[in-house]
């Protein structure tokens, strides 16, 4: 059987949600065959992740600063290994750091590419959700090895336990441009924003006030997005922001308090599965897709809410 | 110093875009305009020259733009802003072209130029694919500096630092040129041309290329040339009318009750 190469996306060897959903797939399309790049440590605390999801084969792309370098050195090693096991595909998120590899994948292996996939059939046809989700598109890789990403959240993840071969590849990462110094994001108990089931954001209706979004998002174990008027005032971080130009997110749930719902927000929300809003003008263009609307003031039916759902799980 | 940016033409993005029954982006349906994140790098490009001693001293701002005949309104606009002068990639071979094709086009013609510093977009809002910029640093073998929030260049020492802003957090970022470098929205406020401006850039030289200036043949690219192809198409579903209900002191306690009924609590 063909295999499938699937690109592991982990922080310090946790492995990111996206993981169990890209094997899922895999699994269904051909032999899967896991590839992550970092330490040995790194692989160890992920092996166990990757054997639940049905990994068959996996591959460390071994190098102590390739996680700390740009997205070249892990694309290279990545091609050449997808050239030598003659791969039928390749898979990776459709996240920032998903892209930029698979970009580079595609020009080093001649091959195109599909970004933002939510579907992947086994005769490796793609179903892409655009134009912020009006339009279902369906598309196939004609030359190469197929690269295709595939957006978080659009795979519910099956387990299937096994137990993989590990193989090490070392790798040398050649330095290009460097980091100097990070800071790591200030992490919160949250769920990251493209990963999360639900979502409770905030828009310009706020005034700066994301107090009832965060107590509403921390009773449904929700994750906090934002519209780009809120970012814009600072009132949020942009790593925050839902739309356009901020996060695609497909959740089960997606709560919008105080959004107008401007085409470029909804382009990157749409897809959720069930919207609910809170708006008080009832003319708001994010009431025509809401599955439940509440014409009125956040700061009155936020609250509430938030008490409501305390008061149910005790 | 030599300066390009990347700037793509893009259908306004307050439009409803639709495709063509050539499976292909319906470009006439709606406004065309420079693609809103493109304007940060001209903005940024525009504010590397002032700190560095302006065009005074020798730094120069080239546009660089793939696009049909009237992508030249969105060259335009960047000159009007304040950039020196603009080349524009126009063929008819090009109709149709992917993001590899595309960044092939691009990197010929940057070779050609030669800059110091190449500043793009962080996504087309069209294409929506953000990959170009990663594999114009493939192509070129050229350092990229994705997801900056700030740049400084540092002309004597032939240097360029960013902050790059990501989910994971703040990362300071250095590199030697030349290299390309990725803005997002929120690095600056991109200025409105001036009346001044826009009279300027109507005497600003646009360089107009086809795909034989570059050596490429018409059958690496556009449709022909294409690396994937779309198979069908259709309207997503319509999502089916809501609930909505006017709070009168209890929406709260319904918005809890839909909840439950969904099963998400
Ligand atoms: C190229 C481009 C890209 C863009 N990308 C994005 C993007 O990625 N994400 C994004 O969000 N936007 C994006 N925008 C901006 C977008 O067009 C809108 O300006 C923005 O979404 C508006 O945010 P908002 O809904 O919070 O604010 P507004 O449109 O001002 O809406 C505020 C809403 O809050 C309601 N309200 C006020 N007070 C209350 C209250 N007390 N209780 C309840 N409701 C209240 C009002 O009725 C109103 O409907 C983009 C724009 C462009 C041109
Ligand atoms: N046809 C084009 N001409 C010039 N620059 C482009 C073109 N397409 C994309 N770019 C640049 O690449 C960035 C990312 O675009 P994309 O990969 O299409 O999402 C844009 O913000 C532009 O800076």
């Amino acid at each position: 059987m063909s295999e499938i190469l699937v690109f592991i996306d982990h922080v310090d060897g946790v492995v990111a949600k996206t993981a169990s959903e890209l094997l899922t797939l895999a699994r269904s399309i051909g032999e899967t065959h896991a590839v992550i790049a970092g330490t040995a440590t790194e692989l160890n605390s992920a092996t166990d992740v990757l054997n639940k999801f049905g990994a068959q084969k996996i591959t460390l792309l071994e190098s102590a600063e390739i996680n700390s370098h740009p997205s070249s050195a892990i694309a290279s090693a990545f091609a050449d290994l997808a050239k030598t096991k003659g791969a039928k595909a390749i898979i990776l998120p459709s996240t920032a750091r998903g892209k930029e590899i698979a970009g580079r994948m595609a020009v080093r292996l001649e091959s195109g590419i599909i970004t933002d996939a939510v579907a992947l059939t086994p005769e490796l046809v793609s179903t892409q959700s655009v134009f912020g989700g009006s339009t279902i598109v369906h598309a196939r890789v004609s030359k190469g090895i197929p690269i295709i990403t595939i957006r978080p959240n659009a795979i519910e993840p099956v387990e299937a336990p096994g137990s993989a071969s590990i193989e090490k590849i070392s790798v040398t990462a050649s330095i290009t441009a460097k980091i100097i110094s990070r800071e790591p994001a200030i992490r919160g108990a949250r769920p990251e924003l493209s990963e999360a089931n639900i979502i409770v954001s905030g828009g310009r209706g706020t005034d700066g006030n994301f107090a009832p979004i965060e107590e509403l998002a921390d009773a449904l174990g929700a994750a906090v997005g934002a519209s780009r008027a809120a970012t814009d005032a600072g009132w949020y971080p942009h790593s925050h922001q839902v739309g356009q130009t901020g996060k695609t997110v497909s959740p089960a749930l997606y709560i919008a308090c105080g959004i107008s719902g401007a085409i470029q927000h909804r382009a990157g929300m749409q897809t959720s599965k069930t919207i609910v809003v809170v708006n008080k003008d009832p003319e708001a263009p994010i009431f025509d897709i809401a599955d439940f609307g509440v014409v009125g003031d956040l700061f009155a039916v936020t609250p509430q809410a938030t008490a409501g759902i305390k008061a149910r799980k005790g | 110093m030599k300066i390009l940016v990347c700037i793509k033409q893009v259908p306004d993005s307050w439009a409803e875009k639709k495709l063509s029954p050539g499976k292909v982006l319906d470009r006439e349906s709606a406004d065309a305009v420079l693609n809103d994140l493109d304007e940060y790098a001209v903005e940024e490009a525009l504010r590397i020259v002032e700190a560095n001693g302006g065009v005074e001293a020798g730094h120069t701002i080239t546009l660089l733009s793939m696009g049909p005949e009237r992508a030249q309104e969105a060259l335009r606009k960047g000159l009007s802003m304040g950039a020196d002068a603009a080349i524009h990639i126009s063929d008819s071979a090009l109709a149709g072209s992917d993001a590899l094709s595309t960044s092939r086009v691009l990197a010929e013609a940057i070779k050609r130029e030669q800059p110091d510093l190449i500043l793009t977009g962080t996504e087309s809002t069209d294409a929506r694919m953000s990959v170009i910029p990663s594999m114009l640093s493939e192509r070129l073998e050229m350092p990229h500096l994705s997801f900056a929030g700030e740049v400084r260049v540092d002309v004597s020492t032939g240097k360029v630092a960013t902050k790059r802003m990501t989910d994971e957090g703040v990362e300071s970022m250095e590199s030697s040129l030349p290299a390309i470098v990725t803005v997002i929205e929120k690095i600056n406020e991109p200025r409105y041309p001036s009346f001044k401006g826009i009279m300027a850039a109507k005497k600003k030289p646009i360089t107009q290329i086809g795909i034989a200036d570059l050596g490429i043949s018409a059958n690496d690219v556009g449709s022909g040339g294409a690396w994937s192809e779309v198979n069908d198409f259709a309207l997503a579903p319509a999502r089916g009318a809501g609930i909505k209900v006017v709070d009168e002191g209890s929406a709260g306690n319904a918005l809890v009750d839909f909840l439950v009924e969904k099963r998400v609590i």
